[in-house]
């Protein structure tokens, strides 16, 4: 029942439609049958002329401000192009900003605020296509799209549900799902289950969890933009130095870097800024089977940190050679690169000791590595998702050359910045806001006197939006929920 | 050498319960000739588990029914021993009317109204075989209905069939360790049918369900327990039943409960009940548990309710509600006297848990036909469903869309948005069903939209359409309508203002004065105003029936809610509106994920609406098939 298809071409969607990278102009997208009201509402020129006063398909000079505001965000080229005379064959507003992360957000944030809908993987592709836009021999591509774009935007919904805010959203949906399967119980069982006094009693409750999402709404407002950037996984054998290139890149002792394998026990986290790259570092316990419980959930969730990289750094310890450690880490990363948009970079460190790491060495464990993956080991001779650079940590060698090459790989869009992490927060932010809102519709109901069974739309819409956040089904949660905790029938 | 005789007919009904009965009923009334068959004429109609017809949503289901053109309201109507408007406390889409049935009497009249409908034959019988032949009009391999034999060698010709066997096919009844393979109530129970389905690659599986012990009212001591009355005016359930006509002295039941130490009778014997013994392998339903069932899922509950409903009233048969159960005897004797008032009971027939074969309804179209055979319909506990207003229900359906075939016309299928039955008929052949289907308020989406009180104005008009329902029926419905729009729109334009004698109205009604000009649908909107208590700020007002000013009531107090449940069914309508060709190869559709792929293979559904409900489909494969049809279209140039 929560299940909305974005078919509907009569509601108007925005999104970034250039990859979210620091340099370059990006453009922000609006399409549907209120983009140009949208675009009159937040952008004006210096001499006062709104979108919907603009020749059609010219470029125009304007302030973004946010008209509850007042705070100009950006100055910016915005043009409108009028149905059927644009990429979707529907009006449409593009604001080319000066680019810049931080930027290309709150525009976006702004035009959601103002009543577009944030776009869906692919949905711009897809509305071009319904519109006729688009040849129909591409029509097969935009499924693939559509149906691949949907992997990884779960992969990267899953990826910030990690931790406090899933939990939070989880207790909430857990909260409203008892209360509905209350309520039907009673409704279905009146002679068994008493409603006396409970109107007040939900009221309570929503109006704490009003509390809760609107708590959550402003940390989401604030934290968004700290999401950003190329999500980068440093992974190697215990002591292959690890920490000791996460300390090189955050330049601090973030990590606490000792001979002992194994003394990184957790993943840790920092965001570093690389030239115009913006990169979320994670280093790893390293990837070895264990037999020491608090490591083991450290190498979980380095096996898990993995699976949500967009960039791999893999480090190989040249002094200690290949080894069959080296084997299986090689594996694992070779899965995700071929499976998705993981690139790897693979530095093969302590470049000052003697080395014993041949070339014929190196290709031997990418072809272990690839067909431990499933690819024929031809196929694999010139993977170009892989690249290597020796190094060394300790004496910097060759370190301004890693930067240069993510740099490169960065401006090139061959290493792509989870845009995906920040538009599903965009969404999350959507949905908390419209549970919110429909909670309120609960407590407005009961302040009315209006009796329980209209309760339920409202409790369930919460419920429903909640429920699009985690990427959970509603489906037939509520009746295994009644039959559950709620004794009913004669 | 034996020679077989044979009949003609239309239609073919396997079984006369509560969902043959409207199956054969519909068809026969469509004008085709039927033949019901049923294991005993005695057994026609017959309530062989609780004493009432309605309750929460069930209620619902029987005046929709009755809005089709079905005969169950009717009947209950006319038989009855106590009538009740559940939830009436609450806000009027949750009423629900429940009424304590005579079931004898229930039983004799429904037979009567079969025996008496022209077109309609009652043979008793069991049917053994369903005879089919290539259908040349379907897809490769598809078969037709052709006819069926009855156990005697008869073989009846006929162009559809619709299967009803409830509980009957390979039943097996348990009490305790005492197995006899018998149907309800000890009737024969069918066997063949089984073999003759998988034949046509039809499986079955097992469900189970259970009922309480009956008693000689005599034995109990109503005097430890609270008596429960019916309404004082009594609202019937059919739309063309007179309430005059209807009143009358009621037969009360009574509500006494278990306590802990009938819980610890079933604890110490939980071995000893066949389900918890392991004997019982059909799945049982959660929404009628039995008392072995409550007192080990809930132990924190330390009673549970028991209400005793009379049987009928030439009979001194108790029901003893609440407590169903598969114990042994001595076990069910010894737990049912600790409750209050049953101390010294009398059990006549125990409580048992009867097993049978059912199908899986995923295998049926919308219209409840088979996919696999054109012209074989089913319906009712055959489908995986419980109790009799859902059976009912489907037979009703299924009749009709056997008749609809047969004319050459497109099948009534309800939506969800419209109709109860449509919920459930969507829920049993969309959905994944693991045990015996009941209809709950919660399944229903849209339900401030589906209200038991406008039944007619939503479905008497596909009543009239297929020819059940009378042309004067039909258009008493739609002056119905045409009034309660004209008097709704009257409301909204009369405005009253804050003169002195208008105060006083308000003073004395108990509602705050009015400040400015109010227009009356505003006063109406009030909680604690009626369209009654209006009437001295309105003296212009039509004369008009309380049906019809209910409805005028209804909409206005509830307009946001109706308004934000009516967008929310324009959504899903739309989806249900794009159509999924018969003929859809889902291994062209590229990008599907496999488990979609399968799933949509097997089920096949008639829209993206379907789709999007059947587990295993997620919204981008949904995404991905709209894409597919779009092109499809476009390539067709459509």
């Amino acid at each position: 029942m929560a299940l909305t298809f974005n078919e509907d071409r009569n509601d108007t969607i925005a999104a970034i439609a250039t990859g979210l990278t620091q340099s370059g102009i990006g453009i922000i997208r609006i399409s549907g049958p209120d983009a140009i009201q949208v675009g009159d509402r937040i952008a004006k020129t210096r001499k006062g002329k709104r979108v919907s006063d603009f020749e059609p398909s010219v470029m125009h000079f304007c302030d973004i401000t946010d008209p509850y505001t007042k705070e100009k965000l950006d100055e910016c080229l915005v043009t409108a192009f009028h149905a059927p005379h644009s990429y979707t064959t529907e009006d449409t507003v593009e604001i080319s900003t000066h680019g810049g992360v931080y930027v290309m957000n709150e525009v976006l944030s702004l035009c959601l605020r103002q009543g577009a809908r944030l776009a869906e993987p692919g949905e711009f592709t897809k509305r071009a296509f319904l519109g006729g836009r688009i040849d129909l021999t591409q029509a097969e591509a935009v499924m693939d799209l559509i149906s691949s774009e949907n992997d990884f935007a779960r992969k990267t919904a899953l990826r910030q549900m990690d931790g406090a805010l899933k939990d939070e959203i989880e207790s909430i949906r857990e909260r409203i799902l008892h209360e509905e399967a209350f309520i039907e119980s009673a409704l279905d069982d009146p002679e068994n289950y008493s409603m006396d006094g409970y109107p007040e009693k939900l009221k309570r409750i929503c109006s704490d969890l009003v509390d809760s999402l609107n708590a959550m709404i402003l940390r989401s407002r604030n934290g968004r933009v700290l999401r950003t950037g190329v999500r980068t996984v440093i992974v190697g054998k215990p002591n292959a130095g690890k920490s000791s290139l996460l300390n090189y890149l955050t330049g601090e002792e973030r990590a606490i870097v000792t001979d002992v394998p194994g003394t990184t026990r957790d993943t840790l986290e920092e965001k570093v800024r690389l030239g115009d790259v913006e990169l979320v570092l994670t280093d790893t316990a390293g990837i070895h089977e264990t037999d020491d419980a608090v490591e083991r959930i450290g190498v979980e969730r380095a096996t898990k940190a993995l699976d949500d990289a967009d960039l791999v750094l893999y480090l190989i310890d040249s002094a200690d050679g290949i080894t069959g450690e080296d084997e299986k880490i090689a594996t694992l990363i070779a899965k995700r690169v071929l499976s998705g948009n993981t690139r790897c970079i693979v530095l093969f460190n302590k470049s000052d000791l003697p080395g014993r790491v041949s070339d014929e060495d190196t290709k031997r464990l990418f072809r272990i590595a690839m067909t431990g993956a499933g690819k024929a080991p031809d196929e694999v001779i010139n993977y170009r998702k892989i690249d290597s650079l020796h190094i060394s940590v300790k004496d910097g060698t060759g370190l301004s050359d890693l930067k240069d090459k993510i740099g490169q790989m960065f401006r090139t869009g061959e290493l792509l910045s989870s845009n995906e992490v920040l538009l599903t927060s965009g969404r999350q932010l959507q949905e908390a806001v419209k549970a919110r809102d429909s909670l309120l519709l609960v407590m407005q109901s009961i302040e009315k006197g209006m009796t329980e069974e209209v309760y339920s739309p409202d409790l369930m819409a919460a419920y429903a939006a909640l429920g699009r956040i985690t990427g959970e089904q509603v489906e037939d949660d509520l009746v295994e929920k009644i039959f559950s905790e709620f004794c009913l029938g004669k | 050498m034996a020679k077989n005789y044979e009949l003609t007919c239309d239609v073919c009904v396997i079984g006369a319960g509560h969902a043959g009965c409207e199956a054969a009923l519909a068809s026969a009334r469509l004008g085709l000739e039927t033949v019901v068959f049923t294991m005993n004429t005695d057994a026609i109609a017959m309530m062989n588990c609780n004493p009432h017809i309605g309750g929460s949503s069930k209620g619902h289901i029987v005046r929709e029914i009755d809005a089709l053109g079905g005969q169950m309201g009717k009947n209950i109507d006319q038989t009855f021993l106590q009538s009740k408007m559940l939830n009436r406390s609450k806000g009027p889409a949750v009423h629900s009317l429940r009424a304590q049935a005579d079931k004898a009497a229930y039983a004799r009249r429904m037979r009567q109204t079969l025996e008496n409908q022209p077109h309609l034959t009652i043979r008793q019988g069991e049917v053994v075989d369903i005879l089919t032949d290539e259908d040349k009009n379907g897809t490769s391999g598809q078969r037709k209905i052709t006819g069926v034999v009855v156990n005697t060698g008869t073989i009846y010709h006929c162009r559809a069939v619709i299967i009803c066997t409830g509980t009957y096919l390979n039943a097996r009844c348990l009490v305790g360790e005492c197995i006899t393979e018998t149907g309800p109530s000890g009737m024969q129970r069918s066997t063949y049918l089984r073999d003759a389905l998988a034949k046509l690659g039809i499986t079955t599986r097992r469900f189970k369900t259970g009922t309480p012990a009956r008693m000689d009212g005599r034995t109990l001591d109503y005097s430890k327990m609270k008596r429960q009355d019916g309404d004082p005016v009594i609202e019937p359930f059919s739309f063309s039943t007179d309430p005059a006509s209807i009143q009358k002295e009621q037969v009360p039941c009574y509500l006494t409960y278990t306590n802990e130490k009938t819980h610890e009778i079933i604890r110490e014997n939980i071995d000893r009940s066949p389900i918890y013994a392991g004997i019982i392998e059909g799945t049982g339903p959660r929404y009628c548990p039995s008392i072995e069932d409550k007192v080990i899922k809930f132990p924190d509950h330390d009673r549970h309710q028991v209400f005793i409903e009379p049987e009928g009233s030439d009979t001194n048969l108790m029901y003893i509600d609440g407590m169903s159960s598969s114990m042994p005897d001595d076990v069910q004797q010894e737990m049912y006297r600790t409750v209050p008032g049953l101390e010294h009971c009398r059990i006549v027939k125990n409580a048992y848990a009867i097993e049978y074969d059912c199908i899986n309804a995923n295998i049926l179209k919308l219209s409840l036909e088979t996919k696999a055979v054109s012209g074989l319909f089913c319906a009712g506990q055959f489908n995986g469903s419980s109790g009799y207003e859902e059976a009912a229900a489907q037979g009703l359906i299924a009749g009709i869309n056997a008749a609809m075939k047969l004319k050459g016309r497109g099948p009534l299928i309800l939506k969800r948005s419209e109709s109860y039955i449509g919920v459930m008929i969507d829920d049993l052949v969309t959905k994944d069903n693991r045990e015996p289907y009941r209809m709950m308020t919660s399944r229903a989406e849209y339900r401030l939209l589906l209200r038991q009180d406008n039944a007619d104005l939503r479905l008497r008009k596909y009543g009239y359409e297929v020819g059940l329902v009378s042309k004067e029926d039909y258009e008493k419905t739609e002056t119905k309508r045409a009034q309660i729009q004209a008097e709704i729109a009257r409301l909204k334009e009369t405005k009253v203002g804050a003169a002195a004698e208008n105060q006083k109205v308000m003073e004395r009604i108990g509602s705050a004065p009015i400040r400015t000009l109010t227009s009356l649908s505003d006063l109406l909107c009030r909680p604690e105003m009626t369209y009654e208590m209006l009437k001295d700020l309105d003296p212009d007002r039509p004369a008009l029936s309380k049906e019809v000013t209910t409805q005028v009531e209804i909409e206005i107090k509830y307009e946001g809610y109706i308004k934000r449940q009516e967008k929310q069914v324009k959504e899903f309508e739309r989806l249900e509106a794009r159509k999924i060709p018969d003929d859809i190869d889902y291994d062209d559709v590229k990008s599907l994920r496999l488990e979609a792929r399968q799933k949509l293979k097997a089920l096949r559904p008639a829209s993206i609406g379907q789709a999007s409900r059947m587990a295993g489909v997620t919204p981008a494969d949904v995404n991905v098939l709209l894409i597919y049809l779009d092109t499809r279209n476009r390539k067709e140039g459509k």
